[in-house]
């Protein structure tokens, strides 16, 4: 029975077994429909808006690999009428040792070599893996109160918004109290991943299925076409690889190992801040 | 300290980790066990496909002002093949569609009597394996009518379509299949019409096929021939289609 000292810390139990499972089953799932999802992409490596790729509009964004004056190969990326070189990285990269013309790199496409129909097999079984999971989570989510109770804001956390972006931006972390919860900024980005852009992601890749598209002849319009819904899954994807990236960061500052733990464990230990447990 | 090397532990691990999913991923690609378990989420597609969108659900049609001016040619653009070139040279006037195997009266039809056979036309987009998309105006026969023409064996369960296109040095011809139900949806057709036109070479004259509801790789050009079948593991590589024997999927609605 002794005093606390300020280097006191108690383990919260903070997520339940069936939401830790289901995080590392989308992390597995994430990155390989990412990683094959851009090996698709390198099959036709342009994007255009509208209902086809040819209606006389340029696409929007495209890699390609050009011969240049001086007899050498470069590799560049066009996003609306701008030209990079992206020589190495995008549109010409090494792939078995060989300078070849490809829109992703071969460490970023799963697998490595040009292979569509592989590519493919890989994103379709793990979309199903996702989408699965995904709607265990949602149902999950909302009978035990996970959506409920963590993940939606409460009118406390709307008056916290302005505060929680400065703590972000300073990286400073609650301690004692609030690590039990997650902050307003948190709860929102995981709201929009999880009611924006993952259905997005499957909308748009639904859009892209002849078959599906036949469901209600024409609904593919309502998000500008097919080579629109192609455009959008892109862009999504790479939203969430900036979700995926900021969440990992803040994971890392806010204490890794801590974090790390706590979703394999569910065990959070929290800092018992001196003088009591109340917020910052 | 100790937060030194933890980092430098995920570090590592981070690193090596990447490096061996990838190279983990790439030699499970070439077993025989991975590919072919990933693949059984194309039947799971299959079925979930069809109870959201009934066999009969019609493709999108367009109108004229969403036409691409220039219809794509994929794949093969002229056949390397001397009986196919001298049919050209004939405007395909000796061209005979030959329909044989699970029919009730197997025959041959001429370009004019396939033309003569009820039509449909349609705008529609055509979506390749790839990634793009094209819009294109076809006319062609039924390929429902065609199959009341003959008379279909009530054995028979898919029909193999044989193509003039050579596809490699060995000489391998073009094939695809697909099964009855597809056959008979009212946008099946054999066009021999694009954009108003006689069907040019390039998109596979004189006769292709339009499966509206799946991929490009579906619709064989140059079709000589077309095969009933109640199984179709014995032509080819055996699973239905040039590049379904190259690792495609033999439905192609996704």
């Amino acid at each position: 029975m002794r005093a606390p000292d300020r280097r006191e810390s108690l383990l919260y139990y903070r997520h339940r077994l069936p939401v830790r499972i289901m995080h590392w089953i989308n992390v597995l799932a994430f990155f390989l429909l990412l990683m094959s999802g851009l090996q698709i992409f390198n099959a036709h490596p342009a994007l255009n808006w509208g209902k086809s790729s040819y209606d006389g509009k340029p696409p929007v964004l495209q890699m390609i690999a050009v011969r240049k004056a001086d007899g050498s190969i470069a590799g560049f990326t066009e996003v609306l009428g701008h030209r990079f070189d992206t020589t190495g990285v995008l549109g010409l990269s090494r792939s078995g040792g060989e300078p070849a013309a490809r829109g992703f790199p071969s460490w970023a496409t799963i697998p490595g070599p040009q292979w569509l129909a592989m590519g493919r097999r890989w994103h379709f079984f793990f979309a199903w893996v996702l989408v699965l999971n995904g709607i265990a989570y949602l149902l999950y989510a909302i009978f035990s109160r996970h959506l409920a109770c963590d993940l939606w804001p409460t009118t406390r956390d709307w008056g916290s918004i302005g505060r929680s972006i400065r703590d972000h931006l300073l990286l400073r972390h609650p301690r004692g109290e609030a690590e039990k919860h997650y902050n307003v900024l948190q709860k929102l980005a995981y709201l929009a991943v999880i009611f924006v852009l993952l259905p997005l992601m499957v909308l748009t890749g639904m859009a892209m299925s002849p078959r599906i598209d036949s469901f209600l002849p024409g609904w593919v319009d309502l998000i500008g076409g097919r080579q629109s819904a192609r455009t959008i899954h892109f862009i999504c994807a790479w939203l969430l690889v900036g979700f995926v990236l900021i969440h990992v960061f803040e994971a890392a500052v806010s204490g890794l190992w801590n974090n790390l733990c706590s979703m394999v464990t569910g065990r959070y230990r929290i800092h018992l801040v001196e003088g009591g447990n109340e917020e910052r | 300290m100790k937060n030194a090397e933890r980092r430098l532990f995920f570090e590592r691990t981070l690193a090596l980790g990447a490096g061996m999913l990838l190279a983990g991923c790439d030699r499970l690609s070439r077993t025989d066990w991975f590919p072919r378990m990933l693949g059984g989420a194309e039947h799971l597609t299959r079925q979930a496909q069809r109870v959201v969108t009934p066999p009969g659900a019609m493709a999108q049609e367009f109108t004229e002002a969403d036409l691409s001016p220039h219809f794509r040619s994929n794949g093969t653009a002229n056949p390397a093949n001397s009986a196919y070139q001298a049919l050209a040279a004939n405007r395909f006037a000796d061209y005979r569609l030959k329909v044989y195997g699970l029919v009730e009266r197997p025959r041959s039809f001429s370009l004019a009597e396939l033309q003569a056979l009820p039509a449909r036309t349609q705008i529609t987009r055509h979506d390749c394996v790839e990634g793009w998309s094209a819009i294109g105006k076809w006319t062609g026969a039924r390929l429902a009518a065609l199959l009341d023409a003959v008379g279909v064996q009530p054995g028979a369960r898919y029909l193999v379509f044989h193509c003039a296109d050579p596809m490699d040095e060995s000489g391998t011809r073009y094939y695809e299949s697909i099964g009855i139900d597809e056959a008979r949806h009212p946008q099946t057709l054999l066009a021999y019409g694009l954009n108003g036109q006689p069907l040019p070479v390039a998109n596979g004259a004189p006769i292709r096929l339009r499966v509206e509801r799946q991929l490009g790789y579906k619709m064989a050009k140059y079709v000589m021939g077309i095969e009933l079948v109640d199984d179709f593991s014995g032509i080819g590589g055996g699973r239905g289609g040039y590049w379904e024997d190259q690792g495609y999927e033999w439905y192609a609605g996704i």
